[in-house]
C-alpha cells in the first residue's frame, strides 16, 4: 500500500474525534475533581457536628455557665470548671510565644537581610526540619532532658511535670512557624524601602529593624498569632511533660493539665463512652476549637491586609 | 507655595552643622545586632542537635535488629521490639498515601484550574487555610465520632484505615496548599499551548501540568507524609492499640504505631521503658530525616531548574 | 520643536550669560554661597558582577546648579547616579571603580563610610518609596539616626514646605504616609530627603510615575532647592531636563551590551541647541529613542 501524496492534508477519515464522548469525559473529570475540592468542606462540617452534638448532650448536664466560669476541673466528683485547663493551656502558651516570638522573629531578620543566599537555602529547610521532628520527640525531651537539666542546675525544687520546661520546648517547636510566616513578609517588604532608608544614611541594622520590620508587621503578627494557635492545639508535649493535675492558678514550676491533655488522659482511660465524662472531652475539644479558629482567621485577616499593601 | 523668601535655608539661625551623627556608637549595635540575629538562627538547630545526640544515647542499650523485629514484652522488656508499631506505621502510611494525594491532587486541581471566583471558591480557599491550622487532636475527635462510630460497618471501628482516613484529612489542606503552588507556577504559555492544539481542558492538565507541577507538590506530599507519621494525639482518640499480639496484616485490623507506643513506653517509670522510648525516638527520627531530605533534595533541585 | 522650548526657559537663559556667574535670581537669599559642595567624578566603571555597566564618566558636578542626566533606555543614568552615594553597591554583587569626589573628599576612598556619605548626598527613588510610618516620621526618621540635635518639630515643617507638600499634609501628619497620593508621596520622598540636610541631591526620574500637574510641582520644587542645594536628575522627559537644568550631560551606548558612556556634557543650552556629536543632536530632536 503506497502512501497517497496528493495533498499536503490527510483524509477526514484518518481523524477520530468523538467530541461527544471527550465533553462527557471532561464533565465527568470536572465533578470528580469538584467533589475532591468539597472534602474539605465536609471536613469543616463534620468537625463542627462532631464537636457541637456531643457538647450540646453535655451542656444538658452542666450548665454552661459553670463549665466557663468555675475553677474547679475534677470529673470525677462531677466538678466540670474548664478555667483550670484554660489556665493549663496558656501558661504553656504563653511560655511558647516568649520564646518563639523573639527567637522566631530575629531568625527570619537573619534570614531574609543577612544570612548569605547559599546558607539560606539550607538553613530554611534545616528550620523545617525542626518543624517536622514529632511532638512525642519533644515531649520525651522536655521530660528527660530539659526538666533534669532545671533541676540539677537553677530550679531544684521544679517538679517532674512542670509548664515551665512543656512550654520551653513548645516555643522551640513553634520557633519555624514563627521564623517562617515572618520571613515570607520581612522578604516581601519592597526593596525600594530598603534603599529609601539606605539613601539618608542608615546603616542596616536600623534599616532591619527600624523600616523593614515595621512594614512587615502585619505579617509578622500574623506569624506570632498562627504560633500561638499551634501552642494552644499542641497535644503531645502538653501530655507528657506537664503532666495530668489540673492546676488553677499555678507557677510554671508545677504540674499543670492543658485542654488537649485531658483529652488525651481521658480517651487513654477506661471511660465509658456516653457518661458524662467522656463527653466532657467534646465540650472541651470545642472550646479548644473555637479558640484556634478565632485565632486562625485573625491570622488569615492579617496576612490579606500584608498582601494588600504590598 | 513656597515661593523663594519662604524656603529657609539649612543651617540658617544655627551655628553649625546639628548632624552628630554618633558613627561609632551605630555601628557598634550593628555588630551587636549582627551577631545577636545569627544566634538566634541558630537556636533550632542548637536544639535539634542536642535533641539527638541526648536521644542517640538514651537509646543506644536498647537499639539493635531485635529491637526492629521483637513485638514489646511486658515481661522482659529489654527483649522487646516496635515491630508491630513499625508495621502499623508503614500501614497508615501506605493507605494514607492512597488516599490523600489524590483528593489532594484533585481538590487543587480544580482549585487552581477550575474554579472562578465565586463565592463558595473563596469558602472552600478560606476554609482550607483555617483547616491547616484546626490542632490535629480535634481531627481525632472528627474521626472517633465519624469513622470509628458513625462509619463502623464500613472502617471496622477502630482499624487501621479509620486511622489512614483521619490522617488523610489531617495533611489534606498541606498537600493542596503545596500543589497549588506548583501549579500557580507553570507559565500561562504551557496551557495555552495546548489549548491551540485543540486539547481539552484535562488533556492539558493530564499530560502537561500534573507531571510539571509534580517535583513541586511531591516535596509538599512527603512533608505532608512525614508529618502524618509523626502524629500521636489523633490516633490515641481514635483507638490506636498501645498492645496488641499480632502485627497489621489488612486495612480492617487493628493496629500500632511509632509515636503512640513511644508515648505508651514514655508514660511508663521504669528506664529501661524510657530507654526503649529513646530508641523508638530513634528509628523515627531516622524515618522523618531520610523523607525530610529527599524532600529538600528534590526541592531545591526544582528550584533550580526553574 | 524641542530647542525651541528650550529658549523659552527659565532656567537655562540664566546659565547661558555665563558659567561663573551665581545665581542671579537668588540674589542674596543664600547665606554665603559656598553651603553646599559641587561633585568631581573620574574614571568612574560600575559593574555588576562581571558586567561593566558604565565606563570611563569624567565630569564636573556644578555646586547649586541643576545638572541633568538624559539618554536612551538602559545606558547606564540611573547606574551611574547611584554611584554618586554609594547606593550602587547595595545591590548584591554591584562595585564601582574610579574616584568620585564630593568638595574635597574621595567618597570612594578607604576611610570613607557610605553611611555617612548617603546622609550628606541625598536621593530621590524612580518610585515613591514612602516609610509605614506617618508622615510626620517619615520625615523625621532619618534626621533621629542620623542624630540631629535641633527641633524636630521645625525641622519637619521647613522640609515640608521645601517640598512644597505642607500645606496639604500640616493637618495630618500623623496620618501614614501611604495615604497620599503618588505626586504627594513623592514630594513626600523629597522632604525626607531635605530633612537629613545633604548637600547634594540626587534624582532618579523623580516624576516618571507621576502625573502632569504632580510632575509640575516637583519641577517647581526643583527649581526653589537648587538655591540651597546642588541636584543632579535622570530624567527620559527632555523638555523637563531643558525647562529645570543648568548643565545636560547626555548617556549613549554605541553596540548592545557595551558598557554606558557620558557621550556629551555641557551647558544645556548648547546640548538642546549646537551640541558637539550628531547623537546628542539626534536624541534631544527625538529623532531616535
Amino acid at each position: 500500500m503506497a502512501v497517497e501524496t496528493q495533498g499536503a492534508r490527510s483524509r477526514e477519515g484518518d481523524w477520530h474525534r468523538n467530541s461527544r464522548a471527550r465533553q462527557a469525559r471532561e464533565r465527568i473529570i470536572k465533578f470528580l475533581l469538584t467533589a475532591c475540592a468539597y472534602v474539605s468542606i465536609f471536613t469543616t462540617i463534620g468537625i463542627v457536628v462532631v464537636l457541637f452534638e456531643e457538647t450540646l448532650r453535655f451542656f444538658l448536664d452542666v450548665s454552661i455557665v459553670e463549665f466557663l466560669t468555675t475553677t474547679r476541673w475534677a470529673p470525677q466528683q462531677g466538678d466540670f470548671g474548664v478555667l483550670p485547663l484554660v489556665y493549663g493551656t496558656l501558661m504553656a502558651t504563653f511560655i511558647a510565644i516568649a520564646v518563639a516570638l523573639p527567637v522566631g522573629l530575629l531568625t527570619a531578620i537573619y534570614l531574609s537581610e543577612y544570612a548569605p543566599k547559599r546558607l539560606r537555602r539550607w538553613l530554611k529547610p534545616a528550620l523545617e526540619i525542626l518543624a517536622g521532628v514529632p511532638t512525642v520527640v519533644y515531649g520525651y525531651f522536655a521530660l528527660t532532658f530539659i526538666t533534669p537539666f532545671f533541676r540539677d542546675s537553677v530550679l531544684p525544687g521544679i517538679g517532674s511535670f512542670n509548664a515551665l520546661a512543656a512550654g520551653l520546648i513548645m516555643g522551640v517547636m513553634i520557633i519555624p512557624t514563627v521564623a517562617s510566616v515572618s520571613e515570607d513578609a520581612i522578604y516581601a517588604v519592597p526593596r525600594s524601602l530598603r534603599e529609601g532608608a539606605y539613601a539618608l544614611g542608615a546603616t542596616k541594622r536600623e534599616t532591619a529593624t527600624k523600616i523593614v520590620v515595621p512594614a512587615a508587621l502585619s505579617g509578622i503578627v500574623a506569624a506570632v498569632i498562627l504560633g500561638i494557635s499551634r501552642a494552644i492545639g499542641e497535644t503531645m508535649i502538653v501530655t507528657i511533660a506537664m503532666g495530668s493535675q489540673p492546676n488553677f492558678g499555678g507557677s510554671p514550676t508545677e504540674s499543670m493539665q492543658a485542654m488537649t491533655a485531658y483529652i488525651v488522659q481521658v480517651v487513654g482511660g477506661e471511660t465509658p463512652r456516653g457518661s458524662i465524662t467522656f463527653e466532657s472531652i467534646f465540650a472541651v475539644g470545642s472550646a479548644l476549637f473555637l479558640m484556634t479558629l478565632a485565632l486562625n482567621l485573625a491570622s488569615y485577616w492579617f496576612v490579606r491586609r500584608f498582601r494588600e499593601i504590598y | 507655595m513656597a515661593q523663594g523668601t519662604q524656603v529657609k535655608k539649612r543651617g540658617e539661625g544655627t551655628e553649625g552643622p546639628q548632624f552628630k551623627a554618633n558613627m561609632s556608637a551605630r555601628y557598634g549595635l550593628d555588630r551587636v545586632f549582627s551577631v545577636v540575629v545569627t544566634l538566634a538562627a541558630l537556636v533550632g538547630i542548637v536544639v535539634l542537635a542536642v535533641l539527638l545526640v541526648d536521644v542517640t544515647r538514651d537509646g543506644s542499650s536498647m537499639l539493635s535488629a531485635n529491637f526492629l523485629t521483637s513485638f514489646p514484652s511486658q515481661i522482659f522488656p529489654e527483649n522487646g521490639g516496635i515491630y508491630p508499631a513499625l508495621v502499623g506505621s508503614l500501614w497508615l502510611l501506605g493507605l494514607t498515601f492512597l488516599i490523600s494525594v489524590p483528593l489532594g491532587l484533585g481538590a487543587a486541581v480544580y482549585l487552581e484550574e477550575y474554579a472562578e471566583d465565586t463565592r463558595i471558591n473563596r469558602l472552600i480557599e478560606i476554609n482550607i487555610s483555617n483547616l491547616a491550622g484546626v490542632p490535629s487532636i480535634i481531627y481525632g475527635l472528627l474521626g472517633l465520632g465519624i469513622f470509628v462510630q458513625l462509619l463502623a460497618p464500613i472502617t471496622g471501628g477502630g482499624s487501621v484505615l479509620s486511622g489512614a482516613l483521619t490522617l488523610s484529612l489531617l495533611i489534606l489542606p498541606v498537600i493542596i496548599v503545596a500543589t497549588r503552588e506548583a501549579l500557580r507556577a507553570i507559565p500561562r504559555a504551557i496551557r495555552e499551548g495546548g489549548y491551540a492544539l485543540g486539547a481539552t481542558k484535562w488533556e492539558v492538565i493530564r499530560s502537561h501540568l500534573l507531571p510539571m507541577a509534580l517535583p513541586g507538590a511531591l516535596t509538599g506530599m512527603i512533608l505532608a507524609l512525614s508529618r502524618a507519621i509523626g502524629e500521636a494525639a489523633p490516633l490515641l482518640v481514635v483507638g490506636v492499640a498501645l498492645y496488641q499480639t499480632y502485627a497489621t496484616s489488612g486495612p480492617l485490623d487493628g493496629y500500632m504505631a511509632l509515636p503512640t507506643q513511644i508515648y505508651d513506653w514514655i508514660s511508663r517509670p521504669q528506664q529501661i521503658f524510657q530507654d526503649s522510648a529513646a530508641a523508638g525516638i530513634v528509628v523515627v527520627m531516622v524515618v522523618l530525616l531520610v523523607a525530610n531530605s529527599v524532600a529538600i533534595l528534590l526541592r531545591n533541585r526544582f528550584q533550580r531548574s526553574s | 520643536m524641542e530647542t525651541k522650548k528650550t529658549r523659552e526657559g527659565r532656567g537655562v537663559s540664566e546659565v547661558s550669560d555665563e558659567r561663573r556667574e551665581v545665581r542671579p535670581e537668588t540674589g542674596g537669599a543664600a547665606p554665603g554661597g559656598g553651603s553646599t559642595l559641587g561633585m568631581k567624578i573620574e574614571n568612574l566603571a560600575a559593574f555588576y558582577g562581571s558586567f561593566r555597566a558604565v565606563t570611563d564618566i569624567s565630569m564636573d558636578i556644578q555646586a547649586n546648579k541643576v545638572t541633568a542626566l538624559i539618554g536612551p533606555s538602559g545606558c547606564g543614568k540611573s547606574t551611574f547616579i547611584r554611584c554618586l552615594n554609594r547606593m550602587h553597591e547595595v545591590i548584591p554583587g554591584a562595585r564601582a571603580e574610579g574616584k568620585v569626589a564630593l568638595g574635597e573628599q574621595d567618597i570612594y576612598a578607604k576611610n570613607s563610610d557610605p553611611v555617612v556619605i548617603r546622609r550628606r548626598v541625598g536621593m530621590v527613588f524612580q518610585k515613591p518609596n514612602p516609610f509605614s510610618k506617618s508622615i510626620y516620621d517619615n520625615v523625621a526618621w532619618g534626621a533621629k539616626i542620623n542624630g540631629f540635635r535641633g527641633n524636630v518639630d521645625e525641622l519637619v515643617e521647613r522640609s515640608l514646605r521645601q517640598a512644597a507638600l505642607w500645606d496639604e499634609v500640616k493637618d495630618r501628619l500623623k496620618e501614614s504616609g501611604f495615604g497620599l497620593s503618588g505626586g504627594q508621596q513623592q514630594r513626600l520622598c523629597i522632604a525626607r530627603t531635605l530633612a537629613v540636610e545633604p548637600e547634594v541631591i540626587l534624582m532618579d526620574e523623580p516624576a516618571s510615575a507621576l502625573d502632569p500637574v504632580s510632575t509640575q510641582k516637583i519641577e517647581d520644587t526643583m527649581s526653589e532647592l537648587k538655591k540651597s542645594y546642588t541636584v543632579v536628575i535622570v530624567t527620559h522627559n527632555m523638555q523637563q531636563a531643558a525647562r529645570i537644568s543648568d548643565y545636560t550631560g547626555f548617556f549613549y551606548i554605541e553596540n548592545m551590551g557595551d558598557p554606558g558612556h557620558l557621550w556629551e556634557f555641557d551647558e544645556t543650552e548648547k546640548i538642546f541647541s549646537n551640541p558637539d556629536r550628531k547623537e546628542t543632536e539626534d536624541y534631544v530632536t527625538g529623532r531616535f529613542g
